[in-house]
């Protein structure tokens, strides 16, 4: 078991009769980028507020490096950088003030912050937009800029509402690849996402979270493993197979633990409930002077595991978040 | 020293984006002549400078800090860059001491100009320099504490500007600046020593003629009292309201 770095034990937010989160409990290790996945009006962002000090607890503990800051989140914050699910960066400053304002709200000496600014917008690759004012940047600049505000002064553990709130493809790539490099730097990472696929891409663990309940929690592979109910591979052939059911029968008679038959003239579906040695499957085929020219395994993604343990469909998911 | 550091740049920032402001410089210049005049209309003569002194001292300040600051920390609190004080290791009431230094600062400088107008240009006599100064500091902070109290309640930056006014255009008519106390109505009397106003304004009063209504001991104790009260009640409601 790696070192926990957060701990949240039965976490409850209540506002009034709502009940926002309800009892929730998880660990984030040292140097992971954790996600907590989930529609609209699931209870990340007030997660995220309740761990970082923005929301008060209604019940439960919450745990830094093992040490109860329930009571203290002022402790905690010397530690955590967060990133809003909206740019919260003042509109009259430039960049570069913006995040000297931010390290001087950390202690950072006048050289220390200055030298870290001008790192960061190195690295967010913001230099030439240093000096204008924050209301002038585009979408993805804000963006930028508000994560790089949230680094000033080298958190152990970022907090990520929303990596890429509404954001074009290429900014949200490069957006993903800077949390990437950012925690290959051991830096932990926490962020909330409606994005399966980003997701997918970037945490090592994931929680799904509906209606205030965390359903499963657990590392992508796993997760995805679990949700499938069989395996398969397709295998590629270089020919196609004109007498197809005969074909399959006979590979059925030859492999009985396996139920193999044809996707289309050229593709052989292998399934079984176990996992599947295809070595004797293809040896038995090339005896037979078959060119294979691809055998895969059928992976589930990450979006078959949610659909399956939230029961949420997913398009209706996109669709609410395109609305607001 | 960590905590002092982002005071320190806190009060900075606020100085520069909004206090030093070529607009608000020139509210902090212009006002007070238009105070002066409006005495001067009011009294259709050449007024008695020492009679109207305190009044535009007062009017200068309680309008200088009152709405600046409820405006610029419901601003901020709209555009949600005061999330990221309330994110900062930094304790409530070191945040706070913060935001409302600059506003102090800025009424005191509000103050200035009628000061230096009324002592140089019209020879008005002060009696107590130093009650002078400290009425001008109290007041400025008392103005300031109102206007951190109202940016609690105010949601809208409208809202803000509409509770400041709310508050001060009584409190000029109950405060004992142009109709004395005692001429007030029985009834309204209490209400005018409720507002703190009312003493901040008695300590000027005395410093300038030594002609006041109240003995100035109460009235530092009062308002020094008063400045407590508003300060911890209103942070007492904005851990309460802004952090949910
Ligand atoms: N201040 C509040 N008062 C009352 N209810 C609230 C408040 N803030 C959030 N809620 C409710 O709590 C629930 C969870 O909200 P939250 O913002 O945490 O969801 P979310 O998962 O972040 O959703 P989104 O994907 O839209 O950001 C919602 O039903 C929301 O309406
Ligand atoms: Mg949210």
């Amino acid at each position: 078991m790696k070192e926990k770095i957060i701990e949240a034990r039965n976490l409850t937010k209540k506002y009034d009769d709502f009940t926002a989160v309800n009892d929730i409990s998880f660990q984030v290790e040292k140097g992971e980028i954790f996600g907590l996945l989930g529609p609209n009006g699931a209870g990340k962002t007030t997660t995220i507020n309740m761990l970082t000090g923005m929301a008060k607890i209604s019940a439960g503990k919450i745990y830094y490096d093992g040490i109860d800051l329930t009571k203290n989140m002022k402790k905690a914050q010397e530690i955590i950088g967060v990133v809003a699910d909206e740019s919260n960066l003042y509109d009259e400053m430039s960049g570069y003030d913006n995040l000297c304002f931010c390290g001087s709200l950390y202690g950072l000496s006048k050289t220390e912050r200055e030298n870290k600014a001008k790192d960061l917008l190195n690295i967010f690759r913001l230099n030439e937009a240093g000096n204008a004012k924050f209301k002038a940047y585009s979408k993805g600049m804000k963006r930028k800029l508000t994560i790089a505000a949230a680094l000033i002064h080298n958190p152990q553990i970022l907090f990520l509402d929303e990596p890429t709130p509404g954001i074009d493809v290429a900014s949200a790539r490069q957006i993903r690849d800077l949390i990437k490099t950012l925690n290959e730097k051991n830096t932990t990472v926490f962020l909330t996402t409606h994005y399966i696929e980003e997701a997918e891409r970037l945490c090592d663990r994931v929680a799904f979270l509906n209606k205030g309940k965390i359903i499963m929690i657990d590392t992508v592979n796993n997760l995805i493993n679990a949700a499938k109910d069989e395996n398969l591979i397709e295998v590629v052939l270089k020919e196609k197979i004109s007498e197809k059911v005969q074909f399959a029968l006979k590979l059925n008679e030859e492999f009985p633990y396996v139920n193999c038959s044809f996707k289309n003239d050229d593709t052989l579906n292998i399934i079984s409930s176990k996992q599947i040695d295809i070595s004797p499957i293809v040896n038995h085929l090339s005896s037979q002077n078959k060119f294979i020219i691809e055998a895969r395994l059928h992976r589930p993604s990450l979006e078959d595991a949610f659909v399956k343990w939230t029961g949420i469909e997913i398009d209706l998911m996109k669709k609410e978040k395109e609305k607001k | 020293m960590k905590q002092s550091i982002a005071f320190w740049n806190i009060l900075l920032k606020d100085m520069k984006n909004y206090y030093l402001k070529p607009p608000n410089i020139s509210w902090g210049i212009v006002f007070p002549f238009a105070w002066m005049l409006m005495m001067f209309i009011r009294t259709r003569t050449v007024f008695n400078i020492e009679e109207v002194f305190s009044g535009i001292v007062a009017m200068s300040i309680l309008f200088g800090t009152t709405s600046m600051l409820s405006v610029t920390i419901t601003f901020e609190r709209k555009s949600r860059s005061f999330e990221r004080l309330l994110l900062a290791p930094i304790r409530m009431e070191l945040l706070i001491t913060a935001k409302i230094t600059g506003a102090i600062l800025f009424g005191i400088f509000n103050s200035i100009i009628p000061v230096l107008f009324s002592v140089l240009y019209f020879k008005a006599a002060v009696a107590d320099w130093t009650m002078l100064v400290t009425g001008i500091i109290l007041l400025s902070i008392i103005s300031t504490l109102l206007g951190l109290f109202i940016s609690v309640s105010a949601k809208e930056v409208f809202e803000a500007q509409t509770y400041s006014n709310f508050f001060r255009f009584p409190m000029i008519f109950l405060c004992g600046l142009f109709i004395p106390i005692s001429a007030l109505p029985v009834l309204i009397q209490p209400l005018s020593y409720l507002l703190p106003v009312t003493y901040g304004v008695d300590i000027l009063k005395y410093s300038i003629t030594g002609d006041n209504a109240l003995s100035i001991v109460l009235d530092l104790a009062f308002v020094i009292t008063f400045c407590f009260v508003l300060f911890y009640s209103s942070l007492f409601f904005i851990k309460k309201k802004w952090i949910i």
